[in-house]
């Protein structure tokens, strides 16, 4: 076999541009590597994992669960236990679309060692639901006519409250002081007052008090707290949070049950220490819209953006809020507001700075919420030298007049409108300067609700830490200064709307400051 | 003399295409071996069309692992073979195979929604059309004109030049 010159340029033709291309390939993706690993580094983000919980061992905790509504059966599944009628539900969802993955997810959920013993609902049909769905063989689930019986009945050690806002604090507290562990939700109580009863309740109980604020779960929220902490977006200024509903679901118009009646529900047990007004079936299932037993914006939604940044930032108490607002798009009988601006002003509140000591201090935390328009605005940090945008998922942008970062943006190395750090719970590794398309991936919310690649339901983890902690000890992630804070910054955002004034703090005294013949009470409960 | 020229344009051209394709390959191969934290998650998870449960499937461990560095190692393959002209009829089934599964991953069908495309597509997209010009490659190997089959068969050439 003989090669000429031309046979080997023809034969080894090849081999060059093979070397050219693998070459740019290597030199960019190191190149593009090293960049993004210097960011990161310089960044120095701690993403979280998700924190060891101690099982419970030993016989299961009995559990009660006291209010089976909406909310009562959402807990209750996250406990293990679904009803019947949502587990043909979410069969018949699954086989008409694949995609449908509730039940799929339902039944992958860890077992807690639980057993649901009892129930506690006003309402006959839920609390035969209860009994129905839940009670096996050698396990009835028994009814109690009141709390106070099933607290006291030696059935239960654990209770979960899932009952309008006015039954909270009486339920909890009477739970604590007689030893048994409680689960409340949200807001933690429906006055003032029943705020430091609560308080001291919690304090003297050796039984473990959690507020229901679930996203205290979040993997990501764990993750912004180390972002703020190393200063990443400097001096935060502005925060903004927001709901957007625009259902009738979301404006609390829910579903009224035709079975509902004098006769099934023991309507003087409903009202409680609300003004006593004939049966109403329209404020039985639609509580949320009346002072008298819910708590408005400020007490049902706002709770969960406030607790969701004083879990990051732990600012506490404003020091002063203002709220503005009104029934602009309901006016259907309701009187808590559907639109509702709160600013909460916290004027010695830091998360560091970068610039000239002293420069900057103080936070305004914005709450803007309407119930007419479903428009997604996403909570947003304003710091002065990055934006982070805080979710299931976080993104952070550097500020274009960054003195923190100004060496890497005028380096080109950052880019204002490209974020910097966006962490995502459902990949792998975070991305440092993401690219388009995984901003697209994770703007789709597909990555964002795994743990180790598992979609898990927060309020899962949020009720397996209270139940560990009431077996193993230990602190739970939203106790009763947590619970302190969200209540009593919650009353003073409703209690500003109502007297259309300021309503200050006093941190020294650890109380509201008083305005001369007003009972903020009376006013949290009044219709208007 | 026309026919003779025809068939020298022909095979200068499928050789052109061979080394633009697996110039395309073979970049794609190395960018993802030099970025750790490359992967194809995105991409699987946001799968659509008929085959979506299977490539959901191989989005989840351990399985991702394994088509992460297969995606690379045959995009490699096709670009080695296609650059160097050896084995190029291999490196073509394998590039076919590897499009096909890219294709059906985001079929590019109107009733779905298209998921990070940069141009306009009507059941036909770019990597369909790739896949087809893999065929070519498939059907003309030409690493005999252009690349180490040169050398390594050099026998055989001159007889595959006369009937092509």
């Amino acid at each position: 076999m003989k090669w000429t010159r031309r046979d080997v340029l023809k034969g080894l033709g090849g081999i060059p541009i093979l070397g050219a291309v693998w070459w740019a390939g290597a030199a960019n993706a190191v190149s593009k590597n090293r960049e993004r690993t210097a960011i990161l580094e310089q960044l120095n983000i701690q993403p979280s994992l998700p924190s060891a919980v101690k099982a419970i061992e030993g016989e299961p905790v009995r559990v009660g669960i006291i209010g089976f509504g909406i909310r009562g059966e959402q807990l209750c599944r996250a406990l293990g236990y679904a009803t019947k009628e949502w587990l043909e539900e979410m069969e018949q969802a699954a086989k008409e679309d694949p995609n449908h993955s509730r039940l799929k997810d339902f039944l992958n959920q860890d077992k807690l060692n639980i057993k649901l013993t009892a129930v506690c609902d006003v309402y006959d049909v839920r609390a035969e639901r209860v009994i129905d769905s839940f009670s096996t063989d050698d396990a009835q689930v028994v009814r109690f006519k009141t709390y106070q019986e099933m607290i006291r009945s030696g059935k239960v050690d654990a209770v979960v409250i899932a009952t309008p806002d006015h039954w909270h604090a009486p339920m909890a507290i009477d739970a604590l002081e007689n030893g048994i562990h409680a689960y409340v939700e949200k807001p933690m109580t429906h006055t003032v007052s029943e705020t430091y009863r609560l308080r001291e309740a919690a304090e003297k109980s050796k039984a473990v008090l959690m507020v229901g604020h679930q996203h205290r779960q979040t993997m990501s929220f764990q993750t912004a707290q180390d972002i703020v902490t190393k200063g990443v977006l400097g001096h935060v200024s502005l925060v903004q949070t927001n709901t957007n509903r625009n259902d009738d679901n979301g404006a609390w118009n829910y579903h009224i049950e035709d079975e509902a009646t004098p006769q099934t529900i023991d309507w003087d047990q409903f009202l409680g220490s609300a003004p006593k007004i004939p049966f109403n079936k329209n404020h039985f299932f639609r509580w949320r819209k009346w002072w008298a037993y819910g708590s408005g914006l400020s007490g049902d939604l706002l709770t969960h953006d406030y607790d969701r940044l004083n879990c990051v930032l732990k600012m506490g108490i404003p020091s002063s809020v203002t709220t503005s607002g009104g029934i602009y798009t309901h006016n259907d009988g309701r009187n808590v507001p559907d639109v509702l601006q709160v600013n909460m002003e916290f004027p010695e509140f830091s998360t560091g700075s970068s610039q000239a000591k002293g420069k900057e201090k103080g936070m305004t935390f914005v709450y803007s919420a309407t119930l007419g328009n479903g428009f997604n605005r996403p909570t947003i940090l304003m710091g002065h030298d990055g934006t982070m945008e805080l979710g299931n998922r976080l993104t952070i942008w550097p500020d274009s007049r960054s003195t923190k970062y100004a060496g890497l943006l005028e380096s080109g190395k950052m880019n204002p409108s490209i974020p910097v750090y966006s962490y995502d719970p459902g990949a792998s590794v975070p991305d440092a300067v993401s690219s388009a398309t995984s901003q697209y991936f994770a703007d789709k919310g597909l990555m964002w609700t795994y743990i180790n690649g598992a979609r898990v339901d927060s309020t899962f983890l949020h009720l397996r830490e209270w139940l560990s902690c009431t077996r193993n000890g230990g602190k739970v992630s939203c106790g009763i200064n947590e619970g302190f804070d969200e209540a009593i910054s919650a009353h003073m955002g409703g209690l500003s709307y109502k007297l259309g004034r300021k309503i200050e703090w006093d941190a020294a005294t650890q109380r509201l400051v008083p305005i001369e013949g007003i009972d903020f009470d009376e006013v949290l409960l009044s219709s208007m | 003399m026309t026919e003779t020229k025809r068939k020298w344009q022909l095979k200068h051209s499928i050789v052109l295409l061979r080394v633009l394709i697996g110039w395309h390959f073979l970049y794609e191969g190395v960018i993802k071996l030099y970025n750790p934290d490359w992967t194809s998650f995105g991409y699987l998870a946001t799968a659509q069309g008929p085959l979506e449960p299977l490539f959901l499937a191989i989005a989840k461990e351990p399985m991702i692992g394994w088509a992460d560095t297969l995606n690379w190692l045959a995009l490699m393959f096709v670009g080695i073979t296609f650059l160097l002209g050896i084995f190029e009829k291999k490196g073509a089934l394998v590039g076919i195979l590897l499009l096909a599964l890219y294709y059906l991953a985001h079929p590019a069908f109107p009733w779905l929604q298209q998921v990070n495309v940069e141009g306009s597509y009507w059941f036909i997209n770019k990597n369909l059309i790739e896949l087809a010009a893999c065929l070519v490659i498939y059907q003309f190997p030409t690493g005999q004109y252009f690349g180490l089959t040169n050398l390594f068969n050099k026998d055989k050439e001159q007889t595959k030049t006369e009937t092509l």
